[in-house]
């Protein structure tokens, strides 16, 4: 299965491989300073002396697929831009991290801001492109100040600019232009799709775009667009550096390289993870001391709420494209939150079913009215009020949306609902026969075992 | 409940005073500069015109439409789509609470509760005092430090519901507070600012708080030896504790 992960392994040293986070514990690790300590800008310099093809078919070789949730290859969308046509490219990132549970592009961008701006100046090279955004959502503020100050920085050192300085600064006698706008959103999960993200940068409602035509075809303006993930995109710039048989030396055949594991919930240290793709979440786990003291896994999530729920019999499958895909989920973002026994699963899928219900954009039927439907079985079926037969309705509900919607929205608020039926129908059956739901919330909570908890941090 | 509010504002909008209108569009040349297509400006706009008077007025609506050639219609369309963009008059402490699962979970609906309780405000009202917003928020990137409060956008992680009352009630004191991740709080209106794409130019404001919180690192630091495993990491632990510091010193200042 996996080159680097063994199975049974359980020592960090060994399991674990920072790259993008190998850093963050330097005091300024998001300045260009601290950068350039850290081989900052060298894939950059190595991608320019490169013909733009030629990157695309290193890219390409090195099997980076895409690190927001579908995991296409990042060389072919490159490839499929059009190349003499007359028309402006543009580059978009996709840093709208919004999907629940989802925690890695923020903390990246927050850290090590510069390897993004890196990974998208050997992009533009790349896929020909002399301009290129950054979509960040309006609601990370702290994060939107150190993407401000990055590309200040960048523009400063010549990396970004007219093309008189940046040709004068880097050396090189053939550079375009090359602008970068940050852009920050102003609040809805939509976004995060990327056809509403365009029509969002084009300051209209958020709303998907019905494809073909794919973005590389007409995206931005009806230009010719790449529309990539935060942590794709910054994990270009190693690749150039380190090369594809480095890169290959972690993963599998088709799961190649390094990636950011996000551990939530009720764990004993939820936070950052980054390792080769094909760990478990087992290892993950046994090396970070497992679930909360007293407690036991009963259900997670591999990638985010939009990934059908896994449970404990899972904790041994890679978690790689193909192995979570295997499960029957899916790899998604890799936010991996856990859930213990005093988690109330249907108190858990009703809350994300009304995130769903509240972000659907409202374009197409069966995800505008489907999603309100679910949400009046669900809180009825938790308030103890709910009838046998409305299981049969919610399941019917989320399959008359499951790849009848317009996007992938509408997929992913039926992920929670099929795959929590299939494990825990039982527990669905006891909020209706016993009349509402058997678990107490309070017990769930992060001070629920420590009585003294509640007054942590009061220091006077 | 979302508040709903049908009809559009009531036409003709007055238009701002000259000397703001003048400034606002002098912001306004310089944001649709940065795009291709002056369209594309509208989002940083309706944070500018946020900027100006704490919420989208139907001024800040006409403003818009009239410096990117729109109608107050496409413009209001856009404006109500999205839920950063208030629509009424709202305290300079916006006070997010994430009720998603997993913070719910956590105790985020605890602390929601609790926060109703304690400002006797419910979803989306202001403190008679005007200073804070009350709302639950959905999953804003930072599930490993759960349960989170966010203010004016700024990162108030592994709260309790103790610590997220002090913090409500320091804000309402006057006193400064300082994010677990993020820059000591500036009012709404200049966080807004930001938002339209002006950088925050107070000294230190790109520093505050440093490298990466504290579950950011957790991975690197097993992955260097450099801490054992099965370590329970307490969110309130000595390593990182700056709210603490903030409320120390508060109790210090406030004693």
């Amino acid at each position: 299965m996996t080159v680097t992960v063994e199975r049974g392994e359980s020592s960090p040293e060994k399991l674990l491989a920072p790259v993008l986070s190998s850093f963050w514990d330097e005091s300024q690790s998001w300045t260009m300073e601290t950068y350039l300590r850290h081989d900052g800008y060298e894939g950059m310099r190595r991608a320019l002396a490169m013909a733009p093809d030629d990157v695309i078919a290193l890219v390409k070789d090195s099997g980076l697929r895409g690190r927001g949730g579908a995991g296409f290859p990042t060389g072919m969308k490159w490839q499929f831009i059009p190349q003499g046509d007359g028309k402006p490219h543009y580059l978009v990132v996709n840093a709208d991290e919004s999907e629940p549970g989802t925690c890695k592009d923020i903390p990246l961008l927050f850290a090590n801001p510069h390897a993004l701006i890196e990974g998208m100046v050997i992009a533009c090279h790349a896929i020909r492109s002399q301009h290129a955004f950054i979509y960040l959502r309006g609601e990370v503020v702290p994060v939107l100040r150190r993407l401000h100050e990055a590309v200040r920085e960048a523009y400063e050192a010549g990396y970004l600019g007219k093309a008189d300085a940046r040709r004068q600064k880097l050396g090189l006698a053939d550079l375009p232009d090359l602008e970068i706008t940050v852009h920050a959103g102003a609040g809805a999960y939509i976004c995060g799709e990327e056809t509403a993200l365009l029509d969002s940068l084009e300051g209209r409602r958020g709303q998907p775009r019905l494809r073909p035509p794919f973005p590389a075809v007409a995206g931005l303006y009806a230009c010719p667009t790449v529309v990539n993930n935060v942590e794709s995109i910054a994990s270009v710039p190693a690749i150039l550096t380190k090369g594809n048989e480095w890169f290959r030396s972690m993963g599998s055949e088709k799961s190649p390289g390094f990636t950011l594991y996000s551990l939530s919930g009720h764990v004993a240290a939820p936070g950052q993870y980054e390792g080769p793709l094909g760990i478990t979440l087992r290892q993950l786990l046994d090396m970070s001391g497992g679930i909360r003291p007293g407690h036991r896994l009963k259900f997670w999530t591999p990638g985010g709420s939009s990934t059908p729920l896994l449970t404990e019999e899972h904790l041994d499958v890679p978690l790689d494209y193909e192995g979570v895909g295997a499960a029957g989920s899916m790899l998604g973002t890799k936010a991996l939150q856990c859930f213990d026994e005093t988690t109330c699963v249907v108190r858990a899928v009703t809350r994300w079913t009304e995130f769903y219900a509240h972000e659907s954009c409202g374009k197409c039927t069966p995800c505008r009215e489907g999603t309100y439907w679910l949400v009046q079985l669900l809180r009825d079926i938790e308030a103890g009020k709910g009838r046998m037969e409305d299981l049969a309705k919610l399941a019917d509900i989320a399959d008359n949306i499951n790849g009848k919607s317009f996007c992938a929205l509408g997929d992913g608020a039926a992920s929670p609902i099929f795959s929590s039926l299939k494990y825990f129908k039982e527990e669905y059956e006891q909020h209706i026969t016993g009349g509402g739901c058997p678990f107490d919330p309070a017990k769930s909570t992060v001070w629920a075992d420590d009585p003294s908890s509640t007054h942590l941090g009061v220091t006077a | 409940m979302t508040d709903v509010q049908l009809g559009m504002p009531q036409l003709p909008a007055p238009d701002y005073p000259a000397e703001v209108r003048a400034r606002l569009e002098a912001d306004a040349e310089e944001v649709i500069a940065r795009y291709p297509d002056s369209r594309s400006a509208l989002l940083p706009l309706l944070h500018l015109v946020q900027s100006e008077e704490g919420h989208v007025t139907r001024t800040g609506v006409r403003f818009c439409a009239e410096v990117l050639g729109l109608t107050t219609a496409e413009v209001t369309a856009v404006a109500t789509f999205y839920t950063m963009y208030r629509r009424k008059p709202s305290g300079d402490y916006q006070v997010g609470v994430c009720t998603n699962t997993l913070c719910a979970v956590m105790g985020g609906d605890a602390i929601f509760e609790a926060l109703q309780r304690h400002l006797g405000v419910g979803n989306g009202e202001t403190t008679e005092d005007g200073k804070i917003t009350l709302e639950h928020i959905e999953c804003n990137a930072a599930c490993d430090y759960a349960p989170v409060v966010m203010v004016n956008w700024e990162f108030f992680d592994n709260q309790t519901v103790d610590s997220a009352e002090r913090m409500v009630d320091d804000l309402r004191a006057g006193r400064t507070v300082e994010p677990t991740r993020g820059a000591p709080l500036c009012t709404f209106k200049e966080t807004a600012r930001i938002l339209a794409g002006f950088p925050d130019a107070r000294p230190g404001a790109v520093e505050a708080s440093g490298s990466a919180g504290p579950a950011s690192l957790v991975g690197l630091r097993l992955a260097k030896g450099e801490a054992a495993p099965g370590r329970v990491v307490s969110p309130r632990s000595a390593d990182f504790p700056p709210d603490e510091q903030a409320s120390g010193r508060v109790a210090e200042e406030g004693e």
